[in-house]
């Protein structure tokens, strides 16, 4: 039995039909299917130990604050992260890569410096800079990408520059599944005197993280993507770049003392952490990620990876599919974008989930990398733990089928 | 014609029609108003071009419109330029999302109404810029 076989039954969703079909779930990329022991602990945190945290001196408070602060202490574990004060809790990656432009970008970069960027961007990773670039009249660069879905390293060389101070890059690009050799990008980054700032979005539920191996200043990352619920997300900065940073935002938790002229700030993280957290769902990350250290991330790399290979094998015996993003799964996540000529993405993604199909089809919030692609979009399959054989199996046969009735092989079979 | 069960549930025969035979699919040499836009959840693009008669009026004499969009979309923007082609322009701005929506004979889920509406509001947006004749 395969893994996916196996933990299916951990996800109580999975369980459910569309239109009298089994639900084939091929969109955790976008979001990804809760197990049964975050369910569980969400529960158990709600009816036992809902209180709020921090300073209520009552038993259901520390129950809850001790909860919450074991949340990060679970995540700083899992990403290697030195310190656990180097974990920010956020309402997700957007959230997360926000923060540091209000923050350390705010108010280290001046007037003609550089961000340096790349193509295959989300949006999450492209707005807030464009926003800041445009306030701050900073140049944004961008590596670009190679025909087989790659960033081009020797253009990232001749980009980075004296006035490059942030590389802002994802690990996994959420069209392509490509990820990015982030540990040598740091090298050259750091040595050129930039920063940089890592999209986790698409790799943390994937692939094993560690933050500090990886030498990064910041990483972003969203509960929901890895098993947790919406609303919680992880901002990873180096103590020593997060130190002497105000908070982006006023509110409580985020001050030691108030007067009626001024304030002095929290400690790390709570000087980041305004307001009352999203407690529940803090809780509900930490038994995220030990649904996947009881399972084993390299265990879930081998998996997905089989997988991927599987699909990508089975998709290009699709008649005419078109895939995107390298063929190489050593170098990529289980995220794989195609396209049927002539069918448009929202079509193509109709007619699948009329077979019990979930796919993500459009431009995935990466418009610009979608541009490059020269597509209006693309649909996207994308795996986790608990995809199985039988579903990249029920994805060929729907395609096929979609392919029948609305692709290029009916006008050729209705031309003959 | 027959396109099966599963495509049938989301797709009216109108819309399939419409998608894979368009009748008004183009552009128009000099167009007396025209207009384009994008649905911003998907990216979609519909441009409407639109031929004025000349009487005092006036008339919709002809649409045309194009686009990278879905067949929901492009069946929408089909069925409207034949809904006001050869109307009163008063009367063509009159035609709103019921009556579009009665054309496609379909249920559209609410996911997917913007698709719908996309070449309604562009049509409109292009009809409306048209300055009063003396």
């Amino acid at each position: 039995m395969t893994l996916g076989e196996r933990v299916r039954a951990d996800f109580p969703i999975l369980s459910r039909t569309i239109g009298g079909r089994p639900l084939v779930y091929l969109d955790s990329a976008a979001t990804a299917q809760k197990p049964r022991l975050v369910l569980d602990a969400l529960r158990a945190y709600y009816e036992r130990s809902n209180a709020n945290v921090h300073r209520s001196i009552h038993t259901l408070g520390e129950e809850a604050t001790e909860l919450f602060e074991a949340a990060r202490d679970r995540v700083q574990g899992f990403i290697g992260a030195r310190h656990r004060e180097e974990i920010i809790f956020t309402k997700g990656t957007t959230e997360a890569i926000n923060l540091v432009a209000h923050t350390w970008a705010g108010r280290a970069l001046v007037e003609g410096d550089e961000i340096l960027l790349t193509e295959m961007e989300h949006h999450s990773n492209l707005v807030p800079w464009l926003l800041l670039a445009r306030e701050r009249r900073l140049r944004l660069q961008y590596v670009p990408v190679t025909e087989d879905g790659r960033l081009d390293l020797e253009a990232f060389d001749r980009l980075l520059g004296r006035r490059t101070r942030l590389v802002a890059l994802t690990h996994a690009s959420n069209v392509l599944g490509t990820v990015n050799p982030v540990a040598d990008i740091v090298k050259r980054a750091q040595a050129a005197g930039a920063r940089v700032l890592v999209d986790g979005a698409q790799a943390v539920p994937h692939l094993p993280v560690d933050v500090a191996a990886l030498g990064v200043d910041f990483y972003a990352f969203s509960g929901h993507k890895m098993g947790a619920p919406t609303g919680i997300g992880v901002l990873y900065g180096r103590r020593e770049v997060l130190e002497p940073l105000e908070p982006a935002f006023g509110g409580s938790e985020i001050i030691k003392e108030v007067w009626l002229d001024r304030v002095t700030w929290n400690d790390l993280p709570w000087r980041f952490e305004p307001g009352t957290p999203p407690i529940g769902s803090a809780v509900g990350l930490g038994a995220a990620v030990e649904y996947i250290e009881r399972l084993g991330r390299d265990t879930i790399v081998a998996h997905e990876t089989a997988l991927l290979g599987e699909a990508l094998a089975r998709l290009a015996e699709v008649e005419d599919l078109q895939l995107y993003g390298p063929r190489d799964t050593a170098a990529r996540v289980g995220v794989v974008s195609f396209n049927l000529p002539g069918v448009h993405p929202h079509d193509l993604a109709a007619a699948l989930d009329a077979d019990g199909v979930a796919v993500r089809a459009g431009h995935h919030c990466a418009q610009p990398l979608v541009r490059r692609l020269g597509v209006v979009g693309t649909t996207r399959a994308s795996f986790a733990v608990y995809t199985t054989s039988e579903d990249i199996g029920a994805l060929v046969a729907a395609l096929r089928h979609a392919n029948e009735l609305l692709g290029l092989s009916r006008l050729r079979s209705s031309a003959r | 014609m027959c396109y099966g069960d599963h495509v049938g549930r989301l797709y009216s025969d109108i819309i399939l029609d419409r998608f894979k035979h368009p009748r008004y699919f183009g552009e128009l040499p000099e167009p007396d108003a025209a207009h384009e836009d994008v649905n911003p959840l998907c990216g979609d693009r519909i441009r409407v071009e639109v031929r004025l008669d000349s009487g005092a009026g006036p008339e919709v004499e002809a649409v045309r419109y194009r686009g990278d969009a879905c067949a929901i979309a492009l069946a929408s923007a089909d069925l409207l330029a034949e809904m006001v082609e050869g109307r009163p322009l008063g009367e063509a701005l009159q035609v709103d999302r019921d009556a579009l929506l009665a054309a496609l004979q379909a249920e559209i889920r609410p996911s997917r109404l913007r698709c719908v509406t996309l070449p309604l509001d562009v049509l409109r947006t292009a009809l409306n810029a048209v300055p009063a004749r003396s």
